[in-house]
């Protein structure tokens, strides 16, 4: 294999190991409450802004940033759930739609206003730009960081939601609400720390996006948001392994077209991310993984 | 609107007489506002216009119908781009536009024509996307027609030797007056006014409100849905290509998502399937955002509008989901409050024209 597809495929996973943490969020708060939260990205570029600007500008080591930034993701995403999600508990499942587009749009035109649209530029710590060679292709620390913190992430989520107390309801309430409530689980909490486990995930792809991409601004979380939901989509609404296995094959498809396809195909990503997700839909609309949804009249 | 009186009631028994005084109404009030104006004032009004095309066709679609389609700004975007080549001067389109085919680069069309072209060629991408993504409901419809206004944006964008890309369209020919506008304005409330107190739009909101009942009494939910996103789409098309024309210059990111948003808006607020209240929201909102423009300008505050309209959206979609005037229409009420018997059938309402048209 050359060293120049071996690239492509690490920058792949990068990419997305990225889209398979905002997506698994994304799924998460979907099998819960079945609410597709656009302002799932938004938090992901929270996290990035408090990273930046606030965490990384006061001097802090990053073992300190990365549980702060988590911190950060949760309560934001916490506070959305309670302040505009859970009012509309009993409303249509569309309404809680236009909502949070409604959210979005206004977490991303305050930061316009106090950040300003310009995109800034953001350095990590040099000891992360460290180029390494693997088999000819070059890797650099944070890219390894990116791969191992979405593994681990991945795998601590799958423990919780399997083992513990909490996660077991989270599962009981994903599979039927009104039930989990009359076993005397407390479902709004449920409602509140699934949101809060999601954006805490957000929040470190927020991270991991600026310091690899070396820039942030305030719009910078609405179209990868998107295209984790499309990753959500494609694995199984739902279905945690699918979310990641999505965001996996979306990256790792979006890294191919770009970089294997003659050039003049390179501007066509975003039509072929979306052209795949109509398709998906029609031939799969469980998803790779999902399970298939009754219809009851 | 309620209040039995004389005049109102003898109007409502005969709509031709109702719909051809609104008419003369309204061309009395853009006559004054084509006369005493400032241009900028006439430009308002004519987004205006433009929004109530979109807000009353996706309302038609998406709150009649209960299909979620973002969709809207893509099929402006086609509508746009078709009647801008159509109308653009025959002169410079064989330097800038190389890609044409020869009938179309030799032509230079009128606006109405031009109009009506962008509009069938945007009821038609409805129609070829609509088969597959029309299988698709709530939240997953949402998204895919997401999806088809980014298709639509990167296949402009890439289409360079017949929209020149990125570069978009400058300089076209400032066609769209409030007489184009409005008259469009009409045909679109006509419309769908009309197949909204049919059985056609009966049938649509038994779909709405269940699909499967619906389709067990053996309404063609497949086709109809079909239709109402046809429909939409080219009021769209239509909208699109009124607005290239006013504003005479046209990109790939003219209409986006924030578009999108905004027509979502308007519906909501009006109250989803209302017409007249997607109407009256689309005429608040321009207000509002054209309003706001200037004290965007002056204290700096770009992303103001955007702020102003999230915010009321979520304020009443908190407050009053069911937005301002639900399902029904302020003209109507009485035929759909609950424990007062309606007055009159249905039928006899047809082609009563809204008093708020101008």
């Amino acid at each position: 294999m050359s060293a120049y597809v071996l690239q492509q495929l690490i920058n792949g996973l990068v990419l997305g190991s990225m889209y398979a943490l905002v997506a698994v969020g994304f799924s998460m708060i979907y099998s819960i409450v079945r609410l597709i939260n656009f302002a799932h990205g938004d938090v992901a570029m929270i996290g990035a802004f408090s990273t930046f600007l606030v965490f990384a500008a006061a001097g802090l080591p990053l073992w300190v940033i990365v549980p702060a930034t988590l911190a950060v993701g949760a309560a934001v995403a916490a506070i959305i759930e309670f302040l505009v999600f859970r009012p509309q508990r009993q409303a249509p499942q569309v309404n809680g739609f236009i909502t949070s587009l409604g959210v979005s749009i206004l977490i991303q035109n305050v930061g316009i206003l106090l950040l300003s649209a310009q995109p800034r530029s953001v350095r990590l710590p040099g000891l992360l730009r460290t180029n390494h060679d693997f088999f000819g292709a070059r890797v650099t620390t944070l890219d390894i960081l990116i791969v191992a913190a979405t593994l681990i992430s991945l795998l601590v989520l799958t423990l919780f939601v399997k083992r513990t107390r909490l996660g077991i309801a989270m599962r009981a309430t994903s599979e039927n609400v009104s039930a989990a409530q009359l076993m005397g689980i407390p479902v709004n909490r449920v409602i509140t720390a699934a949101f809060a486990v999601g954006g805490a995930l957000a929040g470190l792809a927020g991270l991991m996006w600026g310091g690899r991409y070396g820039q942030i601004d305030p719009l910078m979380g609405f179209v990868p948001g998107l295209k984790a939901f499309v990753a959500a989509v494609i694995g199984g609404v739902g279905s945690l392994a699918g979310a990641a296995l999505g965001g996996y094959l979306l990256g790792m498809a979006e890294i191919m077209i770009v970089g294997m396809l003659p050039s003049e195909y390179g501007s066509y990503r975003d039509a072929f991310v979306f052209g795949l997700l109509i398709l998906v839909l029609l031939v799969m609309p469980n998803g790779l993984l999902g399970k298939p949804a009754e219809e009851r009249a | 609107m309620t209040g039995g009186t004389g005049m109102m009631d003898r109007l409502r028994h005969n709509p031709a007489a109702l719909g051809i005084g609104l008419l003369l109404i309204g061309a009395a009030l853009i006559a004054g506002a084509e006369a005493w104006l400032t241009p900028f004032e006439r430009t308002v009004i004519g987004f205006a216009g433009i929004n109530i095309i979109l807000a009353v066709s996706l309302s038609f679609s998406n709150g009649l119908t209960g299909l979620f389609s973002l969709g809207h700004p893509a099929f402006m975007m086609l509508g746009g781009y078709t009647a801008a080549i159509l109308t653009f001067p025959a002169m410079r389109k064989s330097t800038m536009l190389p890609g044409l085919p020869e009938f179309i680069a030799t032509s230079e069309l009128s606006l109405l024509p031009a109009t009506l072209a962008g509009g069938v060629v945007a009821a038609v991408a409805a129609l070829i996307a609509g088969f597959p993504v029309l299988r698709l409901r709530g939240h997953y419809l949402a998204v895919a027609t997401l999806g088809l206004i980014v298709i639509v944006q990167v296949l402009i964008n890439n289409m360079d030797s017949i929209t020149r890309g990125a570069i978009g369209l400058a300089g076209l020919p400032r066609l769209s007056n409030l007489w184009w506008i409005y008259g469009w304005v009409a045909v679109t409330l006509f419309v769908t006014w009309q197949l909204k107190h049919a059985s056609l739009g009966r049938a649509l909101m038994s779909i709405r409100e269940n699909e499967l009942a619906s389709a067990s009494i053996g309404v063609r939910r497949a086709r109809l849905k079909l239709f109402a996103f046809v429909l939409g789409a080219f009021f769209a098309g239509v909208a699109g290509a009124l607005w290239a024309h006013l504003v005479t210059n046209l990109t790939p990111n003219s209409f986006g998502i924030v578009t999108a948003f905004m027509i979502v808006v308007m519906v909501v607020l009006g109250g989803s399937g209302s017409l007249i209240g997607a109407a009256l929201a689309a005429i608040a909102l321009s207000v509002i955002s054209e309003a706001a423009r200037p004290i965007e300008r002056a204290i700096d505050a770009y992303g103001l509008v955007q702020i102003v309209t999230a915010t009321l959206l979520i304020a009443v979609l908190l407050f009053r989901p069911q937005g301002l005037f639900g399902s029904g229409e302020p003209v109507t009420r009485r035929m759909t409050t609950p424990g007062k018997p309606p007055s009159k059938t249905s039928h006899e309402h047809r082609g009563g024209f809204p008093n708020e048209t101008s």
